[in-house]
């Protein structure tokens, strides 16, 4: 079947040399190194599991306040966006209950740019395990993103406590809203993190694009303005309207918005109603062309993740 | 050793006309590689190459030796078969499951503790929670370190650390064992013991893939040398003839 098998010099080897096999089930053997990217993270749950519960047992390891960190970061952001944003910009103006709403989209920003940071270093910081071992890479990136998942929960607990606080009453919508929200902006996160870890490990330049893809997504997302007011200045624009809206972060947030502070009695009360109060126009095609973005964004990493996965032992 | 019927079994570890090149100096920024484009330097003449299209079967239950001065590919060899890196050009292939000894303590965490690295390291290696479970105490017990387990592995001393880096290594429910330089760990008592468990783990014909510049090691364990000079074979056969070959330079 494989003629020639034996590469090794014939001149330079005695007679006895073993003769290789010829008639060979290739069926039987693996390629080292070969898996099928984010497929195979299934087959080693129990070690992802582990790689999560190291990350989140070392993270705050040999720091007096520990998680209360978790606690401590969103709420000075938070401080500081609405004193600027809604005391002195005076935002809070068209907007009944700002802290909340500011709130309950600041949340999913934190989440999506915490988990993408990580994703990125996630193939450079592991690279005494990369370079000598062969595990599906994959499992790096996702064990960061649900490693910094898990410091959105108690961001999340905080969100429902204050929530409850204004008067929220829990509604199943709301539960399905906050899921879905979460899963979109994870599975957008899953897509680019590959992307960039892939690429970082390359070139090193990938943190600093992400740290401009982190400020850029604070900012584009309605969190400290209303969709209203972008509907409004994009009167004569309006495709621009929709471009903005398809981005998968944009919709999670406006799920947020709706599922927590839009169901507030004071926000529904509230005279004149609040022009952001109701979904955008035409919401249901944002989230199907947000769909479209993730399954493109989730493709494409995947894809350049899986090209460059061959070299990342030489290159780190 | 089922050496004798090498060519009716099938063999655990083929390597076929396998080529290996590295860059001499990669482009570590955007900027760099773009003057690499725009300057149209080959790529070839920008890398050197490792390892130069070769082939070798090891049958089940053999134990080879993979020998070369410094810089002669055998790692890069046990890293083609560990699947760390792919060849540019040619084929590996692997039946069975496959470890490595290779660099032990590369999981480990300074930060957790003897027992946490244990179970992490067992299942980078490729082992379940259950399994880890069964051997954990087998475990502790090869690697002497008693109760330290429980501290932080930062506390321990270099040759503890390897030592429980090793015998968790060793632990691993394999087929194919992959083994580069370190057996060179601990005190000799337990350079001794390490040497005897891989003697145990070949008599029950695990397949091992060895590179190491012990002499004694490999005439122990190995019945067959493959000698690697600048990336080429340039001798396959019996243990003592490839020293010989070896020390010819």
């Amino acid at each position: 079947m494989i003629d020639g098998l034996n590469g090794i010099r014939r001149s330079a080897v005695p007679a006895f040399a073993r003769n290789p096999v010829t008639q060979i089930d290739y069926s039987a053997f693996d390629t080292p190194g070969r898996g099928r990217g984010l497929l195979d993270v299934f087959e080693y749950r129990y070690l992802l599991r582990l790689l999560i519960g190291k990350s989140t047992a070392l993270r705050y390891r040999n720091s007096v306040l520990g998680w209360f960190w978790s606690y401590v970061r969103p709420t000075v952001q938070f401080l500081v966006y609405y004193i600027v944003i809604g005391e002195i910009l005076q935002v809070h103006k068209n907007v009944p209950a700002f802290p909340l709403y500011l709130f309950s989209g600041l949340v999913l920003v934190n989440l999506f740019n915490e988990t993408l940071g990580a994703a990125t270093q996630s193939i450079v910081s592991n690279r005494a395990l990369v370079r000598k071992i062969y595990l599906p890479r994959e499992l790096f990136p996702l064990a960061a993103i649900i490693g910094a998942f898990t410091h959105f929960l108690p961001q999340l607990a905080v969100l429902i406590i204050v929530s409850l606080l204004f008067g929220w009453l829990p509604s199943f919508a709301a539960v399905g809203l906050v899921l879905l929200g979460m899963l979109l902006v994870l599975l957008f996160v899953t897509g680019l993190g590959l992307f960039f870890a892939a690429v970082n490990v390359r070139f090193r330049d990938a943190s600093n694009t992400v740290d401009i893809i982190r400020t850029i997504a604070t900012w584009s997302v309605p969190v400290l303005y209303t969709w209203a007011m972008v509907y409004h200045r994009t009167e004569n624009f309006r495709w621009l309207f929709h471009v903005w809206l398809s981005n998968p972060l944009a919709v999670a947030v406006e799920m947020f918005h709706h599922a927590f502070w839009g169901a507030l009695p004071v926000v529904n009360a509230a005279s004149p109603v609040p022009d952001n109060l109701g979904w955008p126009p035409q919401f249901e095609w944002h989230v199907v062309a947000s769909v479209g973005v993730i399954l493109v964004t989730l493709f494409a990493g995947q894809f350049v993740f899986r090209r460059a996965e061959r070299t990342f032992a030489q290159d780190l | 050793m089922s050496t004798r019927n090498a060519t009716e079994a099938q063999p655990r570890i083929i390597v076929e006309h396998v080529s290996k090149w590295f860059n001499k100096r990669s482009a570590r920024s955007l900027k760099d590689a773009f003057i690499g484009v725009v300057k149209r330097q080959s790529t070839r003449s920008r890398q050197f190459q490792a390892l130069n299209d070769i082939s070798f079967q090891i049958g089940e239950g053999e134990s080879v030796a993979i020998m070369g001065l410094n810089g002669s590919g055998k790692s890069t060899t046990l890293k083609l078969v560990s699947g760390v890196l792919e060849p540019d050009e040619g084929r590996v292939f692997t039946r069975g499951r496959v470890a490595g000894l290779i660099e032990v303590g590369a999981g480990f965490h300074p930060d957790l503790t003897g027992r946490e690295n244990v179970f992490l390291n067992a299942a980078i290696l490729g082992m379940t929670e259950k399994e880890t479970k069964e051997r954990y105490d087998e475990i502790v017990e090869f690697s002497g370190i008693g109760d330290f387990i429980e501290q932080e592995v930062k506390h321990y001393s270099s040759g503890m650390f390897m030592r429980l880096a090793f015998s968790v290594a060793i632990h691993v429910e394999l087929d194919v064992l992959l083994v580069d330089e370190v057996l060179s760990v601990g005190d000799a008592p337990f350079r001794a013991k390490c040497e005897a468990k891989l003697r145990e783990l070949a008599d029950q014909g695990v397949t091992m893939m060895i590179v190491s510049h012990s002499k004694n090691i490999v005439k122990n364990l190995c019945s067959r040398g493959v000698v690697i000079r600048k990336g080429n074979v340039v001798f396959d056969g019996p243990i003592d003839d490839a020293f010989a070959e070896l020390e010819r330079g």
